[in-house]
């Protein structure tokens, strides 16, 4: 059901709406915690964030992602209206495919970065942290493109982890296994349409599953019901950080400062400097920011985000990065110790010429013990993989767990 | 015959302030106020039964915490409690609501343009911008370009490297920001005419300019560049009236050894062989200090209380051209009990805020046309709060005191003096207008206080009831304030100073031209300085 209602006089009477999951999620939030993202009332955590977090790794973890902003564009001049609002080539997201891009302003700064899904031919929808409207219209200025934000129309639910391809399966799912990653499909779903596509935010095997509010709790009492063999489990925000923190994936206003929302105009970045250079297709021969980009790409960039693999244990949180003499180049957005790689691990903003893969660093920790607050400088080395990346990522069709 | 070491004029904010920072430094200072009670425009006053008015200014935001701190006022008394949002009001029945609640907000916005919600994001990330940038100027004498003295060659250079530092497209804003109207600035963001309106009212507050008129994008900034704690264009209530300012301000000096003779103004500023002597009271009472300082309006300084022969004619004329129009008028009034707007419906959380009755541009702008006809708006531009939902020093438990700013009231009436007829009828235009929008609100009018352009230069000593003792124009604005060669506080007679709105960087109720003024009296002395200077970023 579709809860929130932009056009009602009373919206004020609530600050925050219950998603279309709500009933199910109450259910299960034993904690009786909610947190908010944007419209909506999400859970930090059902009951336990390491239970969670080890569904996801270990089995299937189910993450209602409804809040997040998302837009369908169509129309004759979709294609072009893409292309030159993001960095990379639109063209090579065929239908049934789904691309990360960037797109930025036109000093080449990034605005925000999202998903494409290609969902039929000349039909996209756009996924984005930030709301996106005004800077789509106007980037869509002369173009015959139609632009809905769609975000309170569309449920979605995020079904991931190793026996994730197993619960959707025996949830009849017919073929879902030949999904590739950031494929798409489409099923009859308890007549309504469901969309599947191979994708997440967690750097393991999963799925996204997109269907009309209308339908989300059966959706959810479905996939619940074929999961209970498969050891399913909610999974909170808390639980979700941690494995795209592990997967080594940026968050837009913790990792990266997005322009629109930037006051001082040198705290933005340019996908060069978020290690997203290779979202970067200058064969194009206009998109926003490219003449600043080519600039940036032949001068230099200001800063690197690097991933670092730290010495120690306590987790880097907020903590400044240093160079072997003690200069201090940078400061970590992210951190935390990895139950899975079994790392101590980051990610940092550091001054160039700083970031080379290998190079060492040292990041001062502090850290409380039975109230005391201590420091220390812990030696790290920036890294080049995610700390996270199993084969079953790839493999289609994937392993039955 | 006992000679002070200064003689401030006028017991306004900045007056107090001055004085104040003074009698810190060990000065012996003496106050000298017109009116029978202190604060000037920063005033609280008992007119009616248990009611209190906040007479003029009624929130406060501007006020430079650094000044706030250095003077202690928490120490004297001064309590300032955020109010969070603002409502505009249509003739539809509708409104537009604005939240403390950034979701909330965005989502009220988003309920008349979707575009528009997400547009704020970006609009005021630019206003944020210029906030930034015109901040740290506040409290600091503005460079004078034309000179060679290494002090003001290293201001500019300050203010240069402030504005290099923005990066090249944020100064391509600045300079179209300065001259722009708000009008045309707004429509670079939104579409919808309510939204428009709800941003446009403080580009015009205070202003004799339309919102179509160049140079009202930077009204609205200065509207916006204050705080409370730290939250920039936040406002507030100072707890018991704006008048709860300057006592504060008032017992800090006292504390420190100031004196106060309130009840006989200046009649003249005393010169004699080109150096101040002191000053005559319209009492006749004379007072003698070396260093005279002036918290009155730039041409009630020059053009009433001095004698001509004393000033030179150019400086004098520029005194005559220094743009001070009135625009502005003000109903303070007490209710018998919270009125109903009908638009409103039970959203009791708006009317804690700053309401305006406002629905379009092209309205804001045809309420200005009346002003250059000579009239009150018919159809004026009304920001309106009631304090006491929030502040219980204020009336009766149940009882209210409302405070209506109007926009705009010219100082004459087609070309004459203002009658007390004339401000009835003022009086009545602003009651009916709230009565359209709140039926039954005349019932509950218990007393009303109505002040039109006459009524504010008359009391306050504002010229021509200008509220901001001075246009806020780029033309008099930071090393052009109030003129040039003279935007650093120092008068053209030896030992005469001025430390009022006029000068930089101008009116509200921001204490910083009295503590700019003070920080320069102190230098002149070789005195080391107790005034705050610079910002702390935030
Ligand atoms: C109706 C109105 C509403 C306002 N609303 C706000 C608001 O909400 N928020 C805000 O920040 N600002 C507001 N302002 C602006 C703000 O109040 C003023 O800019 C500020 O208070 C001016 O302070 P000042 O000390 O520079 O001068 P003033 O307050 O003008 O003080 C000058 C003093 O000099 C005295 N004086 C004049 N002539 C003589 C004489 N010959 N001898 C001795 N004394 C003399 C006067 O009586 C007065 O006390 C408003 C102003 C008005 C008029």
């Amino acid at each position: 059901m579709r809860t929130v209602h932009y056009h009602s006089r009373e919206h004020y009477r609530d600050k925050v709406f219950p998603g279309p999951f709500y009933s199910r999620q109450k259910a299960l939030n034993v904690n009786r915690e909610w947190s908010r993202w944007y419209d909506y009332l999400s859970v930090p955590a059902y009951s336990c964030s390491t239970t969670e977090y080890f569904a996801g790794r270990n089995a299937c973890a189910v993450f209602d992602l409804t809040p997040m902003t998302k837009h369908r564009i169509g129309g004759p001049d979709a294609l072009p209206f893409l292309n030159r609002l993001v960095t990379r080539d639109v063209a090579r997201i065929k239908p049934g495919r789904v691309g990360y891009a960037v797109w930025c302003n036109d000093e080449g700064q990034v605005i925000d970065d999202g998903t494409i899904f290609h969902l039929r031919e000349g039909d996209y929808r756009l996924c984005s942290q930030e709301h996106q409207i005004d800077w789509l219209m106007i980037n869509a200025l002369g173009f015959d493109v139609t632009i809905v934000e769609d975000t309170h129309d569309v449920a979605g639910l995020a079904v991931q982890g190793p026996t994730s391809c197993a619960v959707l399966k025996r949830m009849g799912l017919a073929g879902v296994e030949n999904i590739t990653p950031f494929g798409i499909d489409f099923f009859d779903f308890e007549g309504t349409e469901l969309t599947v596509s191979r994708t997440g935010y967690t750097g393991d095997l999963g799925y996204e599953l997109w269907i009309d509010p209308g339908h989300a709790e059966i959706l959810w009492d479905r996939v619940f019901e074929a999961g209970e063999l498969h050891n399913i489990r909610p999974m909170g925000s808390d639980a979700l950080e941690m494995l795209r923190i592990e997967a080594g994936f940026i968050l837009a206003a913790e990792d990266f400062m997005p322009a629109m929302q930037t006051v001082r105009p040198s705290h933005t970045r340019s996908p060069f400097e978020l290690g997203l250079g290779w979202l970067v297709d200058f064969n194009k021969p206009l998109f926003n920011g490219r003449k600043a980009l080519l600039t940036e790409k032949e001068n230099g960039s200001r800063y690197a985000l690097v991933k670092l693999d730290i010495e120690d244990n306590k987790p880097a949180n907020h903590s400044y990065v240093f160079d072997m003499k003690e200069k201090n180049i940078g400061w970590v957005t992210s951190a935390m110790w990895s139950p899975s790689a079994k790392k101590n691990i980051a990610l940092a903003t550091v001054e160039a010429p700083h970031g080379k893969v290998g190079e060492e660093m040292q990041v001062e920790i502090y850290y409380q013990r039975e109230l005391k607050w201590s420091r220390i400088m812990a030696r790290a080395k920036v890294v080049k993989d995610a700390f996270w990346d199993p084969p079953r990522r790839r493999q289609t069709p994937p392993a039955d767990y | 015959m006992k000679k002070h070491d200064a003689i401030v004029i006028g017991a306004g904010h900045n007056g107090i302030t001055n004085a104040a920072f003074l009698a810190k430094a060990g000065l012996d200072v003496l106050l000298v106020e017109k009116n029978d009670y202190i604060g000037g425009a920063t005033v609280s006053r008992n007119l009616h039964e248990d009611w209190i008015y906040s007479n003029c200014s009624y929130v406060c935001s501007l006020l430079r915490p650094e000044i706030y701190r250095t003077l202690d006022l928490a120490k004297y008394g001064l309590q300032v409690v955020p109010y969070g949002g603002t409502v505009t009001i249509s003739q539809n029945g509708d409104y537009l609501g604005s939240y403390i609640d950034h979701d909330v907000s965005r989502r009220e916005m988003a309920r008349h343009s979707h575009r528009d919600a997400d547009a704020d994001v970006r609009y005021w990330r630019d206003i944020m911008r210029q906030c930034r940038f015109i901040r740290q100027f506040l409290l600091r004498t503005a460079p004078d370009p034309a000179s060679f003295k290494p002090r003001d060659l290293l201001e500019l250079l300050h203010i240069g490297r402030k504005f290099w530092g923005l990066g090249e497209n944020v100064i391509y804003d600045t300079m179209r920001f300065y001259t722009m109207s708000i009008s045309d600035f707004l429509d670079e963001y939104f579409e919808n005419p309510l939204i428009k309106a709800a941003h446009a009212g403080s580009g015009i507050i205070g202003s004799a300019l339309g919102v179509m008129s160049p140079g009202t994008a930077y009204v609205l900034l200065h509207h916006a560049m204050g705080d409370v704690d730290g939250t920039v264009g936040s406002w507030g209530f100072a707890r018991g009236g704006m008048g709860a300012i300057s006592k504060a301000m008032h017992d800090c000096y006292i504390d420190h050894g100031g004196q106060t003779l309130a009840g006989s103004g200046v009649d003249q500023i005393v010169v004699k062989n080109g150096k101040v002597t002191g000053v005559a009271l319209e009492n006749g009472d004379e007072h003698h200090a070396d260093i005279v300082v002036s918290n009155m309006t730039l041409p009630r300084t020059f053009l009433e209380c001095m004698d001509p022969a004393d000033l030179r004619p150019e400086f004098l004329d520029k005194c005559r051209n220094f743009k001070i129009r009135g625009s502005s008028g003000k109903l303070n009034i007490a209710l018998d009990g919270v009125p109903k707007f009908t638009a409103l419906r039970d959203n009791q959380e708006l009317m804690y805020t700053d309401m305006h009755l406002i629905d379009s541009i092209e309205r804001l702008e045809r309420a200005y046309d009346d002003w250059k006809d000579g009239t009150w708006s018919r159809d004026p531009y009304i920001d309106m709060l009631i304090p006491t939902l929030t502040d219980p020093t204020m009336a009766p438990p149940g009882k209210h005191f409302m405070s209506v700013f109007v926009q705009y009231v010219p100082p004459k009436v087609k070309g004459k003096d203002w009658t007390d007829a004339d401000r009835d009828a003022f009086g009545q235009t602003v009651m009916n207008q709230i009565e359209a929008y709140a039926p039954g609100f005349k019932d509950l009018v218990v007393h009303a206080e109505v002040r039109t352009p006459r009524e504010l230069e008359n009391e306050v000593g504002l010229t021509e009831g200008n509220i901001f003792q001075g246009e806020l124009t780029m033309d008099q604005l930071l090393f052009n304030r109030p003129i040039p060669g003279y935007a650093q506080y120092r008068g053209p007679v030896k030992g005469l100073w001025m430390c009022g709105s006029s000068n930089h960087p101008g009116g509200g109720v921001m204490a910083a031209p009295g503590a700019n003024a003070a920080r320069e009296i102190l230098m002149s002395l070789r005195k080391p300085s107790n005034v705050p200077e610079g910002w702390l970023d935030d």
